[in-house]
């Protein structure tokens, strides 16, 4: 009985950061930039396995002055990038994707280039799950998480 | 065979029959000649209504004009340094798409114009470009040139402050297609797909 008991605690113990933090961050990375630049962008998929809704805030790293998260739009063949206000929800038991094309992080003033295969820490600051350490890749400009590059 | 007489006014109704028929005769010909005409190209207006001359310099501090351009068609887009989502991956798209063109893409020239003149310098513009492993000739230039091939390619653009100082910079985001004379030839859109771009760069290489 009280090895049962130890074994259940133990199991709880494990289980219980998931329980905590129900956003997960899948498929996280950067595009490579060129030498020199000031601005890049990171892409990942946000999972709310949550209860309720979760906002993306804002997001911090040593790579850049500023992380923001930006939409893109297209409209009549206009592209239109803005920093989204009051954060991004993400609903709950719902994904939001980052990528190319729609939202993403944007990187301004880097303070070194991304360069391909480095790994680059972004802290992502979320209204309820807090702030999560998410490790992003960097891989080349026409990178698709979901299938590899796109077709040649 | 009886006729009815022939009254005082017979050559009066004559003449007003004969004007009527060169009435009908006439809006019948002004009517169909332009349908029976071989039909003009159709490229006709768009090629007089976009392009036309420009001074930029490119990234590594030479004049550039429309002159420098002529002999070889070209795809120019227009886009800004520090824009990180749109410009990378479209300058990527039309490096793989001239690759895909095999020797025919020897032919095809990449044109990129900076809309952020108060930032981009020429340097910026070369390490910008030394990303795509394909040659990509990088232009900018005053606001007075730049807004001079904007209007000459009827591109929107419009700086929009951000927080902090600084600013983004929305614009037109399609690709323009130029034939070896500088003459417009058609355009490739943001969201089209790798078939139907390929086939109008196949066309305009000549390579169809």
């Amino acid at each position: 009985m009280i090895k049962t008991m130890t074994i259940a605690l133990a199991i709880a113990a494990i289980a219980a950061p998931a329980v905590a933090a129900p956003v997960r961050i899948e498929t996280p990375w950067l595009r490579e930039t060129p030498p020199a630049a000031r601005t890049g962008a990171g892409y990942a998929l946000i999972r709310n396995a949550g209860t309720s809704e979760d906002r993306l805030l804002d997001a911090r790293s040593a790579v850049a002055e500023r992380v923001e998260v930006h939409s893109m739009t297209m409209d009549g063949g206009i592209m239109r990038m803005r920093p989204v206000t009051g954060g991004l929800a993400i609903p709950a038991g719902g994904a939001v994707a980052l990528r190319s094309g729609g939202y993403h992080l944007m990187l301004t003033d880097l303070k070194r280039p991304l360069r391909r295969g480095d790994v680059v820490e972004i802290r992502l600051r979320f209204a309820r799950a807090g702030e999560l350490p998410v490790r992003f890749r960097v891989e080349p400009i026409d990178f698709r998480p979901e299938g590899g590059r796109h077709g040649q | 065979m009886a006729s009815e007489p022939r009254g005082p006014l017979f050559p009066l109704r004559v003449l007003l029959w004969a004007a009527v028929a060169a009435v009908l005769l006439g809006y019948a010909g002004l009517t169909l000649w332009p349908r029976l005409r071989p039909p003009a190209d159709p490229h006709a207006g768009y090629a007089a209504a976009f392009g036309g001359p420009f001074s930029l310099t490119d990234q590594s501090g030479r004049t550039m004009t429309e002159a420098s351009l002529r002999g070889r068609p070209f795809a120019i887009f227009f886009g800004f340094t520090r824009c990180a989502e749109v410009c990378p991956t479209t300058l990527q798209t039309m490096a793989r798409l001239k690759r895909a063109l095999g020797p025919a893409g020897e032919r095809l020239d990449l044109v990129f114009v900076s809309l952020d003149h108060g930032r981009d310098r020429p340097a910026d513009i070369g390490h910008y470009l030394t990303l795509f492993d394909t040659p990509i000739i990088g232009l900018t230039g005053s606001a007075a040139e730049i807004d001079r091939i904007v209007r000459a390619y009827h591109v929107y653009y419009k700086k929009v402050p951000v927080d902090g100082g600084d600013y983004v910079i929305d614009h037109t985001a399609t690709v323009f297609l130029m034939d070896a004379e500088g003459r417009f030839f058609g355009t490739l859109a943001h969201d089209e797909g790798d078939a139907p771009r390929l086939a109008k760069l196949r066309r305009l290489v000549g390579a169809a």
